[in-house]
């Protein structure tokens, strides 16, 4: 299918983006790199009375590292983080995440923040800014706030976002040294949204684990950190037998949903086993 | 219905001065405006790969771009492949290794390849599997477009 019609506008600053939201109210929309938006206009899924296109505003297309803050702006697409970005940690393991987002012509258009914005709760990068305690930065008529990952995601294509701010920038703490990080999804196609995925980040201090950060995407209505199984971890050889038991714990404590693509014991099995994957892979990475 | 809007599109090298209300995806303009009919559509909403374009040097799907977004780049379709009556390096190994029955998905299998080999002719087997990966082919169970991006792929090095 084809379109609703629509009013079209491509400011050239943010401050100009934000005050076209808030004049033209809550029919409009920000379009960032289309890949959802667009899918679902086509469809008629999504018919906005007009759309504010970010793509023309050059001060949002960065990403660089400073002082230990990975700073993501709005027009950074996924393909940019298909090569190493940083030093540590997340220098392998984003391209790695990256290259399970969708197919190469999608990942060449759809930006980190738009995934932020629609919030799928099978996101990779949503996952990402949740299990990494990112910072989402929204820019408003009268102010500018900064969202915590753990208030920021609130159900399904449901966030902190209001219809008169655009996602500004991320910003994702990096890891420091002794950081291991490993990362397992689920899809039935490569390129589909994932089933299930996990995000799993460890501290090893004298060969044992010091600090844990497990994070499940596809499990629930948003992404998630799964404290119990953080704390199982914590003070245990990094070995098989820790993992299983942390995995066992996530997958016990994920409240999943059936549909369609899978019922939710299929699904809590999945993020066992993806679990368990993810932190075998944080060893090898 | 919105008013239409003049914008230049520049595609294989030559202007086309169209006049598009904003909601004409790029495929429809380049199709039904540029009249190059070459670039096809199957699902229209990102997964089939049909319309694979070029735009300032990346593979993106031209169903979920606007036509009005593209004003000022550079865009390449199927028709801009072939120098004359010489294939380009993809398109003569789709020919020499049959890697089209219908010819459907085509376009798209040629545009994406052509990406792919143009950023890396190098890339690795592997890589190249998951790249094609992003379109979808009803006929040739992929076996032969593997075959013949591989074999182009020497020829571009
Ligand atoms: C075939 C296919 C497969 C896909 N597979 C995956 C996958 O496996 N994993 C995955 O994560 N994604 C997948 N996607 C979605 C893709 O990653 C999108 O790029 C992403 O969901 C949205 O980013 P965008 O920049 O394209 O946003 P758009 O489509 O432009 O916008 C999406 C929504 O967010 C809003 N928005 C966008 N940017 C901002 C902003 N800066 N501030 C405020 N609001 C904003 C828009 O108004 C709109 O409501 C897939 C898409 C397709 C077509
Ligand atoms: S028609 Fe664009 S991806 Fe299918
Ligand atoms: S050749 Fe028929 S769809 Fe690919």
């Amino acid at each position: 299918m084809k379109p609703a019609p629509f009013a079209y506008h491509a400011p050239r600053s943010l401050a100009d983006a934000v005050r076209l939201l808030t004049e033209l109210g809550d029919d409009a929309k920000v379009l960032a790199g289309g890949q959802s938006l667009v899918a679902a206009m086509n469809f008629r899924l999504a018919r906005p009375a007009a759309l504010v296109d970010i793509n023309r505003i050059a001060s949002l297309d960065f990403v660089n590292s400073e002082g230990g803050t990975l700073r993501i702006g709005a027009l950074a697409r996924h393909a940019r983080f298909e090569r190493p970005l940083v030093e540590g940690v997340l220098g392998g393991l984003l391209p790695y995440v990256a290259r399970h987002i969708a197919h190469l012509p999608i990942r060449s258009r759809g930006t980190f923040a738009g995934s932020l914005a629609h919030a799928d709760p099978a996101s990779e990068w949503c996952l990402v800014a949740r299990t990494l305690d990112a910072e989402i930065v929204l820019t408003g008529p009268k102010a500018e706030r900064r969202v915590p990952a753990a208030d920021y995601f609130q159900g399904v294509f449901t966030t902190a976002l209001r219809s008169d701010e655009i996602v500004s920038e991320i910003r994702i703490p990096l890891p420091g040294a002794g950081w291991h990080g490993g990362f397992a999804e689920f899809s039935r196609r490569a390129g589909d949204f994932a089933l299930a995925m996990c995000l799993a980040l460890i501290r090893i201090e004298g060969g044992r684990i010091a600090e844990a950060k497990i994070g499940i995407g596809g499990g629930a209505d948003r992404p998630l950190r799964i404290a119990a199984a953080e704390r199982a971890l914590v003070g245990q050889a990094p070995d098989a037998a820790a993992f299983a038991a942390a995995a066992d714990i996530a997958a016990r404590e994920i409240d999943p949903m059936s549909d369609i693509h899978a019922d939710a014991d299929y699904r809590r099995d999945l993020v066992g086993a993806m679990t368990r994957r993810a932190l075998a892979h944080a060893l090898r990475a | 219905m919105t008013d239409k809007i003049a914008v230049t599109l520049r595609v294989n090298a030559r202007d086309y001065r169209i006049e598009v209300e904003p909601r004409r995806t790029l495929a429809d303009a380049i199709r039904t405006d540029c009249g190059l009919t070459g670039t096809h559509l199957g699902c229209e909403h990102g997964v089939c790969g049909a319309c694979t374009v070029i735009v300032d040097g990346h593979a993106v799907r031209s169903c979920l771009m606007f036509a009005v977004q593209a004003e000022g780049s550079h865009i390449r379709t199927v028709e801009g492949l072939a120098d004359g009556e010489r294939l380009s390096p993809v398109q003569q190994a789709f020919h020499d290794h049959h890697a089209l029955q219908c010819g459907f998905c085509t376009p798209g299998f040629l545009m994406l390849a052509t990406a792919i080999l143009e950023d890396n002719p190098r890339i690795g087997a592997d890589d190249l599997r998951h790249a094609l990966a992003s379109n979808l082919c009803r006929c040739t169970g992929y076996h032969n477009i593997v075959i013949a991006v591989q074999a182009a792929a020497e020829k571009m090095r």
